[in-house]
């Protein structure tokens, strides 16, 4: 019992993670552009987001902690919203290709945020930002009624937005004038052009401010999930690539988010629960194999939506697509 | 007489499609691209670092020209990343996207790891490199094979697929490395007493195989596509899948096929990489060349012989962040911010080659 | 009264393609106007410009008397301009309110009930019929086209331009379409229709625009003009209407249709248990309105289409040789090659089908041969000689055979096209919709090959869309309708009303003619 409650402990945030990386990628694919950049871009705002609490908090004498925070999201939003501007200045200005533009963007993110970590790491291994304090804040009361107060209200006040923002995301997609006209950009943008709707204004705002969302994603991570460690690793990456995936696994529905990114997180923890559970221990090796299994998961539900073909579950029709309006 | 007030605004620039450009101009375009990116690296590492960027420049070039032993090795990790880029080529004319070159590679250097731990000093050497060469192009084409079959016979998205693939194949290659080491705290090189399976030294350099192997590949693969059937084949099913079943195409053959010439090519790269350069294996052995290969096969516009200068300028900027990094006490991540605002130019600079900007002068009334 | 609309002096380019040249022209307002020209005359572009789709390179255009700066569409709504394209512009997962919604203005309320309401009063005033709930997926063409209008009228437009609004009707729609029409012109909008059937032009509008390899060749009042009139207006020069057509010459039976049915991915029965004969030496037309079988149709003999149980497609060879009757369904089309059976087919998406639009001339020949013999490395000796050949004898314009087949022209392109197939020497050609969008010179060179390829005693099926041309050209007619075979005409003795009706109206026999 002890170990299933811990499971969901650990699920739920990791979930939470991959689940800004993959609200964000939504609101981007929506618009028909399809960015291969979310790792690069969550390393922008993981990094960004712990270096302006850090910064800030080994400047002042008595920091603000809910300042801290605050300044941590924003400055996250922001860096991982330029990254989305890198992205869609070339490829919706210039052209360029998506995918290519998008892994060129993985690249850069990683380099940006890694360069200037060794800077604020000042040759240490790892640094803390006290911040993390304040994000992990549960709820209080609520979390100390027993178990169920554990599992559902145990948690970071950014685990309860990510839910929120699923369900702003939902109505906005299909409830305003914003969100239709954003789909209609994804389905046809030649359609939506003609009647009168900006593409380009469109897929600017949905792009960069997909990418911020997504960047939430890395400052989750760093500053809750990771105790506001920052170190040079590759674990950002992974999560990235991961959340592209849970795209796909969401058909393109936000509110899918919310349980898929979820289960992900189950099965991303399944190699260190599930043995204990049943019991029996295994050796290294299999660990790495159990770890396999999010993405094993993630092929089949490809093939199983490749298979089904319904229309309602498509992803947008010029996903990967640019719209030039004078084409011939 | 209020509306009448509203300004009338021509728009600023129109842009035109192009209808062809000459080689020249291309050329052009490409060199200012990677000119203008140099200088805002040199912005760039100036007010990071405030160092001259001219000195930067000339400590960057030592590192891959100070010494003739500095450029071998550059011109081993070329031979890696262009042999990716060179496997990848079909698969991407084909527009098949084949993100998972780097689980593919490690697929094939993790087959040549195998033979080499459990047969090494066991056969022959002559031997021991057929099976190394055998199972890691079987590996690497199995990897291929298996987003290929899907794509053909269900449409399955092979680009989030080959992408799930690469991280299938990092857990794998954790697992087996986790086996092989056994007690020990990494695993070294592999065969070290017996060196059974490790390239032989050809003008003191072991990785000179490699070197060859991609020469003649550069040439094989650029005559594959451009004059065999094969080829031919390709670029009609990348042009248009209605086109190729119309000509009597089996669209779905050739998507298998391509996919395991291109997975077993980077199973071969595996193997060389292995044999040829580190004689052992991580989940690091591709080391993001898989992906880095995908932005020059793009670039190169499948041309193996573009693909060559591409991967050239890429390695010589790693190498010569490496480079500035230990002159200067900095990282060398700083190759990826370089290697990335290069790529963004030179990305960006492909609309200057497709369109046309056509500035619009003011005062209608001359006409 | 002042024009609704008055175009000066715009000259619009395409690379080296002049779309349109110095035109200038004037819409009334309360008035319908045709503009009228051949395909390739630059009517689409212009009008592209009134909508904000194109801006033109050089020229003004003034809206009710102001110089109006048309960018975007959103600036020609703005003006009360809308335009119904040919190529509708909806978005198919949408229902058809959703759709309205898109071009609804900043300042109203974003309300689906609202706008629903509205739209059915505007349904009611000019009597539309449609269901603002349904997806347009699920729409037939004529209710796509229907909401394109409510569309337009939802946004206020006072000057409506229809892009080819018929082509897509059947003779009955096209009535209403027009009595539509009528009832907005004496609303008091002004409607530009852009079209190239003559009897249409004259039945509804009020004065015709014509425009002449994008420039403008004058404007005429209706009443008074005539058919002759406008086509030498439109093209320029006296052309030869009559169409040759030489009477068969020792028909046999080439092909048998037996029972063909072909289910679409949507599910929908577009071929039902179609028969039906070809002769050798005689060219076969298919009528109908367009999606009601066409492409199924000639898909399945080609081998591209997958059929239901008990299709049959037999093909006869030259009675003289000893050769047995070979079935063609079930087969791809390298193993229908590969049996001997020569099959030309000249499909409707050239480029997206017949050719390979980056490729040159030399590769686009080699297409279907490329894999004679067993050499890995592919011939292109042969091709080049054939391109070479192509291009001299049909007087392809091209800068050369090594041009990629996407830079030249519609009628080029179609040239390299049917110059392949008919050098394969067939003895079946399947052709569907071979002159759409050719100039009447490049119209005549094709039907001049067919006929050519018809005297050789090659079996030729030709699928049109012009009925004029298919009983001038064709020895029977087949219509299709419903993806039934409605009847099979005598092109020489048929009547436009009769195979008209034809298309329309199902018969109940529903079997051979």
């Amino acid at each position: 019992m002890d170990t299933l409650i811990a499971w969901i402990l650990r699920a739920i945030p990791f979930g939470t993670i991959i689940m800004y990386g993959a609200m964000g990628e939504i609101i981007t694919e929506k618009s028909g552009n399809l960015n291969l950049g979310v790792p690069g871009i969550m390393y922008l705002g993981g990094f960004a987001g712990f270096a302006s609490a850090y910064l800030y908090e080994n400047s002042v004498a008595n920091p603000n902690m809910v300042f801290c925070a605050a300044l941590a999201i924003v400055c996250a939003f922001l860096a991982a919203m330029a990254g989305g501007l890198i992205y869609s200045f070339l490829t919706i200005s210039l052209r360029a290709n998506q995918n290519v533009t998008g892994l060129a963007l993985t690249t850069f993110g990683m380099g940006v945020a890694n360069f200037f970590g060794v800077y604020i790491l000042n040759g240490s291994t790892a640094s803390q930002s006290l911040v993390y304090k304040t994000f992990q804040t549960k709820i209080p009361v609520l979390s100390g009624l027993g178990v169920p107060g554990q599992i559902l209200f145990g948690y970071g006040f950014m685990v309860y937005a990510a839910i929120v923002l699923a369900i702003v995301l939902h109505v906005f997609l299909n409830r305003t004038r914003t969100g239709l006209n954003l789909r209609a950009i994804g389905e046809n943008p030649a359609t939506a052009d003609a009647d009168g709707i900006s593409v380009t204004r469109y897929k600017y705002l949905a792009t960069c401010l997909g990418a911020g969302i997504s960047g939430l994603g890395g400052l989750y991570y760093v500053l809750d999930y990771n105790q506001g460690i920052w170190a040079t690793t590759g674990q950002i990456e992974a999560l990235g690539w991961l959340a592209v995936a849970l795209v796909i696994f969401t058909t393109w529905k936000p509110l899918n988010a919310i349980w898929g990114s979820y289960l992900f997180g189950t099965l991303y923890w399944l190699y260190q629960f599930l043995p204990t559970l049943m019991g029996f221990s295994v050796p290294g090796y299999v660990t790495d194999l159990i770890q396999m299994v999010p993405y094993v998961v993630t092929i089949i539900v490809l093939v199983v939506t490749s298979l089904r073909k319904k229309r309602e579950n498509q992803p947008p029709a010029s996903l990967g697509l640019a719209y030039f309006r004078e084409e011939r | 007489m209020g509306e009448s007030k509203k300004t009338v605004r021509e728009p600023l620039f129109r842009i035109v499609k192009r209808d062809g450009i000459s080689m020249t101009a291309k050329v052009i375009i490409r060199v200012v691209a990677v000119l203008l990116a140099l200088i805002a690296d040199a912005l760039f590492i100036y007010f990071v670092t405030g160092l001259n960027p001219l000195d930067v420049y000339k400590v960057m070039f030592q590192g891959t020209f100070s010494t003739s032993m500095r450029f071998m090795w550059a011109m081993r990790d070329l031979a890696s990343l262009l042999l990716i880029g060179i496997a990848l080529a079909p698969a991407f004319k084909m527009r098949f996207w084949n993100v998972g070159a780097e689980g593919q590679v490690l697929m094939g250097a993790l087959a040549t790891a195998a033979v080499m731990v459990y047969y090494g000093g066991k056969v022959p050497n002559a031997l021991l490199y057929i099976a190394m060469l055998v199972a890691s192009l079987f590996a690497g084409a199995l990897w291929g094979f298996i987003p290929g079959w899907f794509r053909a016979r269900f449409s399955t998205n092979e680009t989030l697929f080959t992408l799930m693939m690469n991280y299938v194949a990092i857990q794998i290659v954790a697992c087996c490395v986790n086996i092989w080491r056994g007690q020990a705290s990494g695993l070294g090189k592999l065969n070290m007493k017996t060196k059974a399976g490790w390239f032989p030294q050809i003008m003191g350099h072991r990785f000179m195989i490699n070197l060859i192997v991609v020469l003649v590949l550069v040439f094989a693969m650029y005559a594959y596509l451009r004059y065999s059937k094969h080829g031919y084949e390709i670029a009609v099913v990348g042009e248009s899948e209605n086109t190729a079943r119309y000509a009597g195409i089996n669209v779905g053959k050739v998507i298998i096929r391509t996919m395991i010439i291109s997975g077993a090519l980077c199973g071969l790269t595996g193997f060389l990489i292995v044999g040829g350069r580190d004689q052992t294996i991580s989940t690091n052995t591709a080391g993001g060349d898989g992906f880095t290969a995908i932005i020059v096969a793009w670039l190169a516009k499948f041309n193996t012989f573009y693909m060559a200068l591409i991967s050239f300028l890429l390695i010589f900027l790693s190498k010569g962040a490496a480079e500035i990094a230990s002159a200067y006490n900095l990282n060398d991540f700083a190759s990826d911010i370089i290697a990335g605002m290069i790529l963004f130019f030179i990305l960006g600079s492909e609309f200057f080659i497709n369109y046309r900007i056509h500035r619009k002068h003011s005062s209608k009334e001359v006409r | 009264m002042q024009n609704a609309i008055e175009l000066r002096h715009i000259t619009k380019t395409f690379g080296r393609v002049v779309a349109n040249h110095d035109v200038s022209l004037d819409v009334r307002r309360g008035e319908i106007l045709s503009v009228l020209g051949e395909n390739g005359s630059g009517k689409t572009t212009l009008m592209n410009m009134i909508a904000g789709i194109y801006y033109p390179d050089s020229g003004e255009i003034y809206v009710n008397g102001q110089l109006a700066e048309i960018r975007s569409p959103k600036d020609a709504y703005a003006l009360g301009i809308g335009m119904v394209h040919q190529h509708f512009k909806l978005i198919d997962v949408f229902t058809a309110c959703e759709n309205i919604a898109l071009v609804l203005d900043k300042r109203e309320k974003y309300d689906l009930k609202a706008i629903r309401k509205k739209a059915q009063a505007i349904c009611e005033k000019y009597a539309f019929d449609i269901d603002l709930d349904q997806k347009v997926y699920e729409m037939s063409v004529s209710q796509k086209q229907t909401l394109e209008i409510i569309k337009m009228l939802y946004r206020g437009a006072e000057i409506l331009i229809l892009d080819e609004p018929t082509a897509v009707l059947t003779p009955q729609e096209t009535e209403k379409l027009f009595a539509v029409m009528r009832n907005m012109r004496a609303d008091g909008k002004s409607i530009l229709i852009i079209t190239h059937k003559l009897h249409e032009v004259l039945s509804i509008s009020d004065r015709v625009a014509i425009l002449r390899k994008g420039e403008y060749a004058g404007t005429v009042e209706t009443q008074g003009a005539t058919e002759a009139m406008l086509t030498e207006l439109m093209v320029g020069k006296k052309v030869e209407l009559n169409i040759e057509r030489p009477e068969p010459i020792n028909p046999h039976l080439r092909l048998s249709v037996h029972n063909l049915s072909v289910t679409n991915a949507e599910g929908v029965r577009v071929l039902d248990q179609l028969s039906f004969e070809v002769f050798s030496g005689e060219i076969l037309g298919i009528a109908g309105i367009s999606g009601n079988g066409q492409k199924e149709l000639l898909e399945a003999i080609a081998g591209l289409q997958a059929t239901e149980p008990h299709s049959s497609v037999v093909y006869y060879p030259d009675d003289d040789r000893d050769s047995t009757a070979e079935q063609l369904i079930g087969k791809n089309p390298k193993a229908i090659r590969d049996m001997g059976v020569h099959l030309s087919f000249v499909p409707e998406d050239r480029l997206g089908m017949g050719l390979v639009g980056s490729m040159d001339m030399v590769d686009n020949m080699m297409l279907k041969s490329y894999g004679a013999g067993h050499s890995p490395i592919a011939d292109r000796k042969a091709p080049r000689h054939l391109a070479e050949e192509i291009r001299e004898e049909l007087a392809v314009v091209t800068p050369s055979i090594h041009t990629p087949v996407s830079r030249l022209s519609g009628g080029n392109v179609q040239k390299v096209l049917v110059g392949r197939e008919i050098a394969a020497s067939p003895s079946v050609l399947m052709t569907a919709y071979a002159v759409r969008g050719l100039d009447i010179n490049t119209s005549y060179t094709i039907y001049h090959l067919l006929n050519e390829q018809k005297k050789r005693g090659v079996a030729i099926i030709y699928v049109g869309e012009d009925l004029d041309v298919l009983i001038d050209l064709c020895d029977r007619i087949l219509v299709l309708c419903g993806g039934r075979n409605n009847g099979i005409v005598d092109g020489r003795k048929t009547t436009k009303e009769e195979v008209g009706l034809l298309m329309t109206r199902l018969q109940n026999k529903g079997g051979v003619a």
